[in-house]
């Protein structure tokens, strides 16, 4: 319609302004058909005001359980006694296990780990609201969400000692689990290229009127690749089920938030492309499970895209390669540690108000979880690795061709000869 | 402003597109060897390959009338197919998914945001998730901000998984290849670029008639496959198309003309300047080439190429895209390997020189039927 309009405006510009071409151009083209000006508006009123706009609609952190573990504002607990309780135990081990993996690297007997410290919360109030059937497509440190539904520290295990068992068959750096039957898709190094996939499985899903939803994940640094624009555009386009997290915890390896954008954090932006979006405190472990469970029905129900934005600290180096004193003040830190501030500390604090738990008992838990995580390792650590011909060349394509034949059966005639000088005591054969 | 300059331009190309035939039409007019015909049909006989269906009927049709009437085979039959891309509803800038949106409605059929990195990683998502998935890149031009998508994921989903995922469900069209009047932005054949990126499987037909067969196996191929559409040739080569379905073997070359003096590889729409090359070549010169048909860059059909090299003894490799690094190299290094003790000269290739690729001197840059005669005349000394 534009295109018309211009184009007649080109051919009688002379008479632009006289009532005769306005007449004709009402005459030639019926413009009752058709919102003019409102067409990709949500509002399409008019002003004599010259007013530019500089203000961001405010976006308040939900939140339900404040940093001395009392409930707010009437809220009851989502959960029963028994499983918030049983909740802060997977939380705790989860994080001695993350601890330990840290402290394996460190030794070199992982070369690569990522630690999850600090996002407990959000991920095991997350890995809660999902069913098994919604898809997962993970950045890397949503562990506690895969744990959360069925990924087991036997898996992590397998794939961060790169096992025979890891169904990546070792081709991945540390972290990158994958699980078909628990619709984990594989997790990858690049930034933010899930995120489009996660809008493509969405779609997916409501063509096949599926009861489920594509969840994926970025940083506040992820967000700032072109994908995240991409992805978020496509499913709003096309009114994919997926549900959209940002876990917002200020750094980007060394880059603050005050490098990476200038905007009001993340979950604008997500409104600014027609998705319903919400700000959580990610290290409420209520305030993320209710939050997650609500977008996921809406997601659902309405069979159109969420955005949630988790606000949240790092506590722990961006990675084994990482050393976050160089950029960051410890004070920084220490005002993050503080009880209830953490996650974990704050539904410590929750289950001792009720006095459903005790430092003792606590103590006497991480001893146990401590102690069972060292015996488990010394296991996996022996366990030998997918053979190497294999691993090299399977799966490149669906069948092998002609080439990877001619250099798989060179390698196989070279490596006869020559095993001798490579280090094969790790591998099946 | 890119946008706006970008819509332009296409709009601009498709007004065009009759003018480019009517330039081919009026060069073969004025051609002094008007004793070939610029628009031969390739004759089916030669095609090697294999058919899923009986030719219950054929029709003449023309490269985008072809790749149009492989979808509409797909969609009829695989209620699970997609296409998704720029401007792909109203049947596309070059009419290759006319009517398709009409017959199977908005889900199945959509224009995407103009996002190329977007489309496929959206297209990932859906062919991932067991939908028989054809994402169109506008022009080849345009697949760079999806390379990492492609690079990166594409080719790598299933490996780097364990079998676990795969995007073999997926099918990249997008046009390629020189038109005339396309400068920098086009005219590009970025094989080369994705053939260093193992796990994808990269085709290039040179006629309608191939264009469908190749098509329809590159969709039902296990494997994701890019699929380079010689935009020159979607109106100008014509053809008898059988309207049903039926595959041609990908990984396979076609030797579409028989000589025993030079071996000319090249694939798109240089095949049909090649042959012509070659007739000019056998009746002024005497020597006789055997060209032969690529199509399937990845993976490529070295047995054909060698067993016609072994019996030559010359090998002459041309293509459009730039001369250092374009896949004429690999050809090249590989027969070297294979037919070392055959070989009577060093390898030649006669391909795009190594500049960007220019407007106004297109008739200079690119490699035609007068540079590769000059070339083969020397290999024969």
């Amino acid at each position: 319609m534009r295109n018309i309009v211009q184009k007649y405006l080109q051919r009688n510009s002379t008479k632009l302004f006289n009532r005769t071409s306005v007449f004709n151009l009402y005459k030639k083209c019926n413009f009752s058909g058709y919102k003019i000006y409102s067409d990709g508006l949500v509002h399409s009123e008019f002003s004599t005001e010259l007013k530019t706009v500089n203000e961001v609609i405010k976006m308040p952190i939900y939140r339900i359980l404040d940093t001395n573990g009392h409930l707010l504002d009437g809220h009851e607990a989502p959960f029963k006694d028994e499983e918030v309780l049983k909740i802060y135990k997977d939380m705790v081990e989860f994080s001695i296990w993350d601890e330990i993996f840290y402290g394996i690297q460190r030794q070199g007997r992982i070369s690569f780990y990522i630690v999850n410290e600090g996002e407990e919360g959000l991920q095991f109030g997350m890995g809660k609201a999902l069913s098994v059937d919604d898809h997962l497509y993970c950045q890397y440190r949503e562990t506690g969400v895969l744990l959360s539904r069925g990924f087991t520290y036997t898996d992590i295990l397998n794939q961060l000692f790169g096992t025979k068992y890891d169904e990546g068959k070792g081709r991945q750096m540390c972290i990158c689990y994958t699980k078909k039957d628990l619709n984990i898709h594989t997790i990858t190094t690049p930034l933010g290229s899930q995120l489009s996939h996660a809008a493509g499985c969405g779609y997916a899903l409501k063509l096949k009127n599926q009861k489920a939803v594509a969840v994926t994940y970025c940083g506040d640094g992820s967000s700032s690749e072109g994908d995240f624009y991409a992805a978020l555009n496509f499913a709003s386009v096309r009114q994919s089920q997926t549900m959209f997290v940002c876990k917002n915890n200020l750094y980007a390896i060394s880059t603050s938030i005050k490098d990476q954008y200038r905007g009001d954090g993340i979950a604008p932006r997500a409104l600014a492309l027609g998705i319903e979006s919400i700000r959580v405190d990610g290290n409420d472990l209520f305030a993320s499970y209710l939050a997650t469970k609500k977008l996921r029905d809406i997601c659902i129900q309405e069979s159109k895209p969420v955005f949630i934005e988790f606000m949240s600290y790092r506590y722990g180096h961006h990675s084994t390669s990482d050393d976050s004193s160089l950029y960051r003040p410890k004070e920084e830190n220490e005002a993050w540690r503080q009880e209830g501030v953490h996650p974990i500390s704050r539904i410590f604090l929750y289950l001792k108000n009720k006095n459903l738990y005790s430092e003792k008992e606590d103590q006497e838990h991480r001893k146990s979880v401590k102690e069972n995580v060292l015996k488990e390792l010394k296991k996996y650590e022996s366990v030998k690795r997918y053979n190497i011909v294999g691993g090299l060349f399977e799966d490149v394509y669906h069948e092998e061709d002609w080439n990877i034949k001619e250099q798989r059966e060179n390698f196989e005639q070279f490596f006869k000869e020559n095993k001798h000088n490579y280090d094969t005591s790790k591998f099946e054969r | 402003m890119m946008r706006l300059l970008r819509n332009n331009v296409k709009n601009m190309f498709l007004k065009n597109c009759f003018l480019v035939r009517n330039t081919n039409v009026k060069c073969w007019r004025t051609d002094r060897f008007h004793n070939y015909n610029m628009w031969n049909t390739v004759e089916n006989n030669g095609i090697r390959g294999f058919s899923s269906s009986s030719f219950e009927e054929i029709k003449k049709m023309n490269m985008f009338t072809a790749i149009n009437s492989a979808m509409h085979n797909v969609f009829e039959s695989n209620p699970n197919s997609v296409l998704l891309g720029e401007d792909v509803a109203f049947g596309g800038v070059f009419r290759c998914s006319l009517d398709l949106l009409k017959k199977y409605g908005n889900m199945r059929v959509f224009n995407t945001p103009l996002c190329e990195q977007g489309i496929i990683g959206f297209a990932i998502g859906l062919a991932e998730n067991g939908f028989t998935t054809i994402a169109e890149i506008q022009f080849g031009d345009y697949i760079f901000p999806a390379f990492d998508q492609i690079v990166n994921d594409v080719a790598k989903y299933r490996y780097r998984s364990g079998s676990s995922f795969d995007v073999g469900k997926l099918t990249i069209r997008s046009t390629w290849g020189a038109v005339g009047h396309g400068g920098l932005y086009h005219s590009q054949s970025p094989e080369a670029f994705f053939a260093h990126a193992a796990g994808i499987k990269i085709i290039v037909p040179s006629d309608a008639y191939k264009a469908k067969g190749l098509l329809l196996s590159a969709i039902n191929d296990p494997n994701p496959c890019l699929f380079f559409e010689p935009k020159i040739l979607y109106r100008s080569s014509v053809c008898d198309v059988p309207t049903g379905p039926y595959q041609l073997e990908l990984g396979k070359a076609d030797v579409v003309r028989q000589g025993s003096d030079v071996t000319i590889v090249t694939w798109g729409s240089l095949v049909h300047k090649m042959k012509n090359a070659a007739e000019i070549l056998s009746k002024k010169h005497n020597i006789e080439c055997e060209v032969i048909d690529l199509q399937s860059i990845i993976p490529w059909d070295i047995e054909t190429v060698q067993k016609s090299v072994e019996k030559t003894g010359r090998l002459l490799i041309t293509h459009e895209a730039q001369l250092t690094n374009g896949f004429g190299a690999e050809i090249a290094a590989k027969i070297q390997e294979r037919c070392f003790y055959n070989l009577h000269t060093p390898i030649k290739r006669v391909c795009g020189y190594d500049t960007p690729f220019p407007h106004v001197y297109e008739p200079f840059y690119m490699p035609d039927a007068h540079k590769v005669i000059y070339e083969v005349k020397k290999m024969m000394k």
